[in-house]
Formats: C-alpha cells, sequence, structure tokens
C-alpha cells in the first residue's frame, strides 16, 4: 500500500534535484525550469498531507503556489529577456550586477 | 497495482527531472520538466485530486511550459558546450545530499499519521473535487482569491514593462 | 510724554532693513542715499523733539518701556529706554551728524559697488549706536554695543576685495571681543553682587539707586568698574587695546568719522557716565582710568607727529581726543568728558569728511589722468587751498578748534578737562602736564596736516593737479554744517569764568550732580590758577601752530634735516612705537602658535584620528564583507540554500 511517506520521499527527491540544478546549472532558464521542479514537489507535498489529514486547505493553497509560479514565470522570463537583450546571453555568471 | 502504477510514475518523474537539469539543450530540458508535470499529475489523480491534476496540465504543462519554451526559441538558445555548462558541482551535490539526508531523517523521525479530517474518500466521490475546492476557494479564502487576482494583473503589467524597456 | 522714543531706534533699523532687502534692485543711487538720510534725519527730528521737551521738564530721568523681554526668577528685563539729559545728548549727537555724514556719504560713494549695502550698514549702525544710547538696563545698551561692532566690522571690511580691509575689519572685531569679555564680566559680577544683596537687576536707574549697597572704595565695585573700564578701552581704543582703530582707516571716510570718531568710539565713555556712579565709588579705578586716558593722549600723539597717511594722522588723533575723554572721565570731571565727546564729534567729523573730501578729489583727478598714486598720502598733496576752497576753510576751522584756540569750540571742553586734571580732588598736576604736552603735540601735527595738505607748492603729479575739483554739494553741505558746529558749539558749556553760565554742565547735573556731591569730587582752585592753567594750553597750542609754521612753510626742508638728525626716534614714532609688532610677538604670535599646535597636533592627529579611525575601521570591515556581495546569483543561491539546510538541522535534531 502507498503511504503519505511515498509521497513526501518522491517529493523530497525532486525538491534536492531541483535544489542541485539550481545551484550547479548557468543558463538562467534551466534554474527557473529547476525553481518549477522544486515548486512542483512542493505542491505534491502539500496535495499528499491534504489528503492525508483529510483538509481542503493545503490543495487551495497549492493553487495560490501555481498563481505565484504564473506570475513568476512572467517576469522571470520578462527578466530573462532583458538580461539577454542587455548581455546577449542567459548565463547567469554574467549576471554580477546584484550588488551595489 | 496502485503501487506498480506509483513506482513507474515517480520512476519517471524523477529521471525525467534529472535530465531536466542534464540536457545540454534548454528545450530538451523543456520537455523532460514537462514530463516531469504530467507524472505529477498522475500522482494528483491518485491522490483523488482530479481538478488539481486539470489545472497542472493546464497552468504548468500548458501555460507555463509553452512560455519556456517560447522564450528558448525566441532567444535562439542552442545547446551549449560541455565546459561552461554547469559550475561548483561538489558544493551544489553536497548541500543537495545533505538537504536529502535530512529531509529523510525528519520523514523517519516525524508521525504524519495526522488526524482523519471531513474530507474523505466518500466524501470527494459523493460531491466532486471541483465542488469542494469552489466551495473552499469562494467562502473561506475568497479574499485570497481576489489578491491573487491582483498579483496576476502586476506580475503582467511588470513583465511587459521590463521586456518592453530599452535598455 | 515721551512715548515717541522708540522711533528714534525705528526709522533706521527701518532704513536698514528696507535697503538691504530690496536695495540691490533699486537702481537710482539717489533713492537709497536719500532714503536712507531721510529717516536718520526723522531720528534726528523726533531726538529734538524729546529733547527740547526734556529741557523744560522738571523731572529729568524717564523710563519709556516698550515691552517686556524676559522674566526670570526675580529678573525683570524690559525693551526699555531710558531719556536722561545725558541720553539727550547723545542721540542729539548721533542723530544729527549721523544725518550729515549720511547726506555726506551720497556725494561721496557714488560709483561704489553695493551703494545699497554701505547705507543698509549705516543705518544699521544708527539702530545700533541709538539702541546703545537709548538702553534703559545693561542688557539692551549691550545688544547695542554689540551691533555697533558689527557695523564697524561690517564697515571696515566693507571693500570685500581688499585683503587688507578684511584683515582690518577682523582685527578691529577681535579687539573688541577683549573688551566685550571685560564688559560682560564686569556685568555679570555687579548683577551678582547686587542680587545677593537682594536687588536682582540690570536696570541703569535701579543699580544707581542701589549702588549703595556696595562698598564704596571696595574690591567689588574696584573689579567691577575695572572690568568696564576694560570693555571701554576695547570700543573706545585706549592704551592697550587702541591698535584696532588706526586700521579700521581701511573703511570708507564717512565711516571712519561717523563710526570711528564720532560716535562708536565715543560709547565708552558714554557708558562711563552712564555708570557714574559705580566709577565715582572706586577711586582707584577712577585713578586707572586717568592715567590710561593721559597716557593714551600723550602717546598717541607723539604718533601722531610722524604719520603720512592723512586718514591715519586722524585716526591717531582721535585715539589721543579719546584719551582726553577719559582723562576727564577719571578727574571726574564727567560732563566736561561728555562736552569735549560733543565738540569732538562736530571738528573730528568735520576734519574726516574734509579729509575725505581731499582723498575724493585727489581720486578723481588720479583716475582722470590714469594715475595709480596714493590719495591719502599728504606728501602728494599741497596746495590745495585754491582748489577746493570750502572744504580748506571748514577743514581749517575744525583744525583750530582741536588745537585749542580760544574762541573755537575744542578751547572750551578741552581746557575745562585740563583744569580738572590739575585742580580736581582726583586729579594731580601730572595728569595735567600730559595733556597739555598731548595738546601742544595735537596742534603741531594737526597744522602740519593742514599746511601739508593745504599750503605750500602742489606737490601733485602734474598731470593730475589740473584736474582737482571741489566736491559736489552733497559733500560741501555737511562740510559747513560742521565746521559751523565746531565753531559755535562750545558756547553752550562756556565755563563761569570766562563770564559763561556752563548751561551744558547744569544741564546734566542730574545726572551726574549726586555721585560728584557724594563722593565730594570737585575741582578747587584760585581763579589766578586757572587763568594761569588756561594761558598755558593756549600758549602750547600757539607753540604748537607756531613750530609746524616753521617746519612746513618757512623751512620745508626742516623736517627732512630733522629726521636725519634724530633718525631713531623719528623711526620709533614712525613704526607706531612698534606696538603692533610687541603685540604680534607677546599674544598673537604665541596664540597662533598655539592653534597651529592644536589643529595640528590635537586637531588633525586626535579628532580626525578618532573620526577617520572609525571610517577606516568601517572601512576594513566593509572591504573583508563585500566578498560576500558579489553579485553572482550562485552566492546568493548557495547562501540561502545553506540557511535552509541550517533550519531544517535544527528541526531534525533540535
Amino acid at each position: 500500500m502507498i503511504s503519505v511517506h511515498h509521497y513526501l520521499l518522491l517529493s523530497a527527491i525532486l525538491f534536492c534535484i531541483g535544489i542541485f540544478g539550481v545551484l550547479t546549472r548557468k543558463n538562467a532558464i534551466v534554474i527557473f525550469m529547476c525553481i518549477e521542479v522544486m515548486l512542483n514537489s512542493v505542491n505534491l507535498t502539500f496535495i499528499a498531507l491534504s489528503r492525508h489529514v483529510g483538509n481542503m486547505d493545503g490543495q487551495i493553497f497549492v493553487f495560490f503556489v501555481m498563481t505565484v509560479a504564473a506570475a513568476e514565470a512572467a517576469v522571470g522570463l520578462a527578466l530573462i529577456i532583458a538580461f539577454f537583450k542587455n548581455k546577449e546571453s542567459v548565463d547567469v555568471d554574467d549576471f554580477n550586477m546584484l550588488k551595489w | 497495482m496502485e503501487a506498480i502504477l506509483f513506482y513507474l510514475t515517480a520512476l519517471v518523474a524523477i529521471v525525467s527531472a534529472i535530465f531536466v537539469i542534464k540536457c545540454r539543450n534548454p528545450i530538451n530540458s523543456a520537455l523532460n520538466l514537462v514530463s516531469t508535470f504530467i507524472c505529477l499529475a498522475v500522482l494528483y489523480i491518485m491522490l483523488e485530486c482530479p481538478f488539481m491534476a486539470a489545472i497542472q496540465i493546464m497552468v504548468y504543462a500548458g501555460a507555463i511550459m509553452v512560455l519556456v519554451i517560447f522564450v528558448i526559441m525566441l532567444l535562439n538558445l542552442g545547446s551549449i558546450g560541455k565546459s561552461s555548462n554547469s559550475r561548483g558541482m561538489a558544493a551544489g551535490g553536497v548541500l543537495a545530499a545533505l538537504m536529502l539526508l535530512l529531509t529523510n531523517a525528519f520523514l523517519r523521525r516525524g508521525d504524519v499519521s495526522g488526524t482523519g479530517g471531513e474530507v474523505t474518500s466518500e466524501l470527494i466521490k459523493s460531491y466532486g473535487h471541483t465542488e469542494l475546492i469552489g466551495k473552499a476557494m469562494f467562502t473561506d479564502f475568497l479574499l485570497p482569491f481576489e489578491i491573487a487576482s491582483i498579483l496576476l494583473l502586476v506580475a503582467i503589467v511588470g513583465a511587459v514593462i521590463i521586456s518592453k524597456r530599452d535598455v | 510724554m515721551y512715548s515717541n522714543l522708540w522711533l528714534i531706534p525705528f526709522f533706521p533699523l527701518l532704513g536698514s532693513i528696507i535697503n538691504g532687502l530690496v536695495g540691490k534692485r533699486i537702481k537710482s543711487e539717489k533713492v537709497i542715499g536719500g532714503f536712507a538720510t531721510l529717516l536718520v534725519f526723522f531720528s534726528f527730528l523726533v531726538a529734538c523733539q524729546n529733547f527740547f521737551r526734556l529741557l523744560g521738564d522738571n523731572v529729568k530721568t524717564h523710563e519709556i518701556v516698550i515691552f517686556s523681554w524676559m522674566s526670570v526668577g526675580k529678573l525683570q528685563v524690559d525693551w526699555g529706554f531710558l531719556l536722561d539729559p545725558l541720553s539727550a545728548v547723545m542721540i542729539l549727537v548721533v542723530t544729527g551728524v549721523g544725518t550729515l555724514i549720511h547726506l555726506y556719504s551720497i556725494g561721496y560713494m557714488h560709483g561704489e559697488e553695493g551703494y545699497y549695502r554701505f547705507f543698509s550698514y549705516m543705518n544699521l549702525f544708527a539702530f545700533a549706536m541709538l539702541m546703545l544710547v537709548l538702553g534703559s538696563n545693561a542688557l539692551v545698551m549691550f545688544i547695542g554695543w554689540e551691533g555697533v561692532g558689527l557695523c564697524s566690522y561690517l564697515l571696515i571690511g566693507y571693500y570685500i576685495e581688499k585683503q587688507s580691509a578684511g584683515d582690518a575689519a577682523k582685527k578691529a572685531f577681535v579687539v573688541n571681543r577683549i573688551g566685550d569679555f571685560g564688559f560682560l564680566c564686569g556685568l555679570f559680577v555687579l548683577y551678582w553682587t547686587l542680587g545677593s544683596k537682594g536687588v536682582w537687576t540690570f536696570n541703569f536707574v535701579e543699580i544707581a539707586e542701589n549702588a549703595h549697597l556696595l562698598e564704596t572704595g571696595g574690591l567689588v565695585v574696584t573689579v567691577v568698574t575695572l572690568c568696564f573700564f576694560l570693555g571701554a578701552c576695547g570700543k573706545s581704543a585706549q592704551i592697550p587695546l587702541f591698535t584696532w582703530l588706526p586700521d579700521a582707516m581701511e573703511g570708507p571716510t564717512p565711516v571712519s568719522a561717523l563710526i570711528h570718531a564720532a560716535t562708536m568710539v565715543t560709547a565708552g565713555v558714554y557708558m562711563i557716565g552712564r555708570m557714574n556712579i559705580l566709577f565715582a565709588m572706586a577711586p582707584s579705578t577712577m585713578l586707572t582710568i586717568a592715567i590710561v586716558g593721559a597716557a593714551t593722549a600723550f602717546f598717541a600723539a607723539t604718533i601722531g607727529l610722524a604719520q603720512n597717511d592723512i586718514k591715519r594722522v586722524l585716526a591717531y588723533s582721535t585715539v589721543s581726543q579719546l584719551g582726553y575723554m577719559f582723562l576727564a572721565m577719571g578727574v571726574g570731571a564727567f560732563s566736561a568728558g561728555i562736552f569735549h565727546l560733543m565738540t569732538h564729534a562736530f571738528f573730528k567729523a568735520c576734519l574726516f569728511l574734509g579729509s575725505g573730501s581731499v582723498i575724493h578729489g585727489l581720486h578723481h583727478a588720479y583716475h582722470h589722468a590714469h594715475l595709480h598714486d596714493d590719495p591719502q598720502d599728504m606728501r602728494n598733496m599741497g596746495g590745495l587751498r585754491k582748489k577746493m576752497p570750502i572744504t580748506f576753510i571748514t577743514f581749517l576751522v575744525s583744525t583750530i578748534a582741536i588745537s585749542g584756540i580760544p574762541l573755537f569750540s575744542g578751547f572750551f571742553s578741552k581746557d575745562e578737562i585740563l583744569w580738572w586734571s590739575f585742580g580736581s580732588t582726583r586729579g594731580h598736576w601730572l595728569l595735567w602736564l600730559l595733556g597739555a604736552l598731548a595738546a601742544a603735540m595735537t596742534a603741531f601735527y594737526m597744522f602740519r596736516l593742514v599746511f601739508m595738505t593745504f599750503f605750500g607748492e602742489q606737490k601733485t603729479d602734474a598731470r593730475a593737479k589740473d584736474h582737482i575739483p571741489e566736491s559736489p554739494l552733497t559733500i560741501t553741505i555737511p562740510l559747513m554744517v560742521l565746521g559751523l558746529l565746531a565753531v559755535i558749539g562750545g558756547y553752550i558749556g562756556v565755563p563761569a569764568i570766562l563770564g559763561g553760565a556752563n548751561h551744558f554742565h547744569h544741564f546734566l547735573d542730574p545726572v551726574f550732580g549726586k555721585s560728584l556731591h557724594l563722593f565730594h569730587i570737585e575741582a578747587h582752585g584760585t581763579h589766578a590758577t586757572e587763568y594761569t592753567l588756561m594761558a598755558v594750553s593756549v600758549a602750547v597750542a600757539v607753540i604748537g601752530i607756531f613750530v609746524a609754521w616753521v617746519m612746513y612753510i618757512k623751512n620745508p626742508e626742516l623736517p627732512a634735516k630733522f629726521v636725519t638728525k634724530f633718525a631713531g626716534a623719528h623711526k620709533i614714532v614712525f613704526n607706531k612705537w612698534y606696538i603692533d609688532e610687541l603685540y604680534d610677538f607677546l599674544f598673537v604670535n604665541p596664540c597662533k602658535k598655539i592653534g597651529t599646535f592644536f589643529w595640528r597636533g590635537f586637531d588633525v592627529k586626535v579628532v580626525d584620528g578618532i573620526v577617520n579611525g572609525v571610517a577606516w575601521v568601517t572601512r576594513g570591515i566593509g572591504s573583508g564583507l563585500k566578498y560576500t556581495q558579489s553579485g553572482y546569483l550562485h552566492n546568493y543561491a548557495v547562501a540561502m540554500v545553506v540557511g535552509v539546510v541550517m533550519i531544517v538541522g535544527f528541526y531534525v535534531f533540535g
């Protein structure tokens, strides 16, 4: 029988893969996709626990996470386009203006 | 049967996720990500949340991924040379592994056999998942719902401004 | 009855504010100057009205409170004005001479940069001076006291582009500060001592009424009056604080006439007169004042003998005459001192304005001939009496007056002072001797000035000498009025011995009579002595004039011979006894060295060191921490993940 533990473990594995991607990849779009993986793993946790405890609130929260993810996708991709216009690159090592 | 389906889906999801970060070409990463999303949608169905599965497919695999692929193609990003593909493998690996170990330890240590709420399989089957979501959304969570709409509006405007700006 | 008294200082203040604020936009010089002059003239009219009212009044002391200034505990300080014979005389002198000098300035300052600024300052000065003489308590007086110092500073440094003018202004201000320090110290000691006896006051009338609480001749009253005298020394350029006044001649000539001859420098004399009861109670202070006054009169006169700058001669003459006034105050001849103050205001203002007229004419001529000679150097003058007849006559009249020739105003006042210094209960024949010698020298150097300037052959450069004009009417009218006053101004105080009634003395009696009476200060002696002294002082003046005539008219080569023969003495006198150098050596340079030490040693090393040290430490920490702010996304992501790991670790193991 598949228990909630299985879902949570799967979620943790996906989350760590996302972390690894974010920390190691250079391509901004790939990093963005890794963040989507992490968000999805969290969604999975929410839904699994929501079903486990028999409460709808977790699923409503997933809905809001999706909303934020959509907003993030719009703004993040716009930022990547703006960067690309500026630097002809989406390599995060070329973005070091995040200081001062 | 259910266990086989779960393990199969989980395996595909993990492998796809690994390929997301492994592929050199962002298009391949994106397609693998779609695969991960679909696997998660399958898992949502197995968790008796068909509405969530539907919007997972629509919003993630549909809207967001289309946007990502659109941007990749707009910027004409091909595959990148091996040398500059990634960096800090050791640090990333150590941190990710540490995270996994810790969450695993947390799972083993914690007791997640929570109290049985009012939302049971029978309730979902009799009522319908969408109705339950809608009821919660438009009663208890009406204000966050409205605020989310404003967030999306701001995001739309922000995206237009940022990408339009002449830099 | 005297309720319009506040108008007297108000008019000049109004003029100062209006000219200062909008004068820059007024293009017409006539409007600016006429407006300023008219307002001072209004003050003069109001002062006249009040003066005549007071003349016919039986009560001679009136205090008019405008409104309360501060009320602290038992201390009540008002914005109040005090009208008594002393302040009445002073406001007449200040507004009267002030009006004439304002009128003169319209012509003299023609075409100068910052015309409106000049008149704004002049009006402000008139306001401050009137506050000084009208203030009913020491604090209002002190406001005026500081105000005239400020205006003096501003006007000496009027030619802001000249380094020497700025230096002179600073010197005047700093030296005055020393005096102000004394004034304030005296005020505080007096306030505290009287307060400890139950009378907390700054009011002059109350101070005079309660002066008996202090011990006559005691330590307190001596210290207080000595402190006040230090203040008077600073303001009125007495030894040892006289060095600023000759330098103050850097200012425009009307300023020298109004501030540094007629009014401001006499503030010290006025102040002693105002507090005469305290001074009368301290015989040792009076003696100090008399000695300092006589010494200053003598000493400044010696310096005046050898100067070549026309204004500097007049400046030393002013210092010398101020010394006379202090001598008068010191021997108890208060009314004679004030009398001399008034006549001196007339003839010295006339002399300064006359010298200004000469400078103006020469400047004009040099400008016409494109020469850059010094228009103030008497060696470039000579024979001007034909070119500038009005200036010459008024100048000559005033010179006769200052030399103490009978029938002219200076004679009456100076002679009274000399008589008192000899015959007063607080006088001494040595004081008289110094005064008489100074009088002889005054006659000599003043006539030397006249002879060098107006007589003899014309030594002005040939290209310029035919272009020297007589000055315009705005300049000559004040000269004529002041010249007239220099002649007749003395007749209000003709002493009894010469058949006069000495109205001036009687008019001031309500102010000074009490202290003279209480402390038995009087001049006694036979008429024969008095006549003899008078004859001697006239004789020395005539001798002085005669010597000047011999040296500068009859044998013009004599001064040069004299200089070579007494080279050492001449050099010392010519260089003003090296007093400036001495002060530089004794005070200025050590102060500078201390200042430099604190600047280099303390300020730069310690204070700046602390500040810079803090900055260095902060910068060091910052430069260490800046590597955390690399700007690279990865570093931030790593930091975040490390944080998350730590938090989860805390949950797991904590």
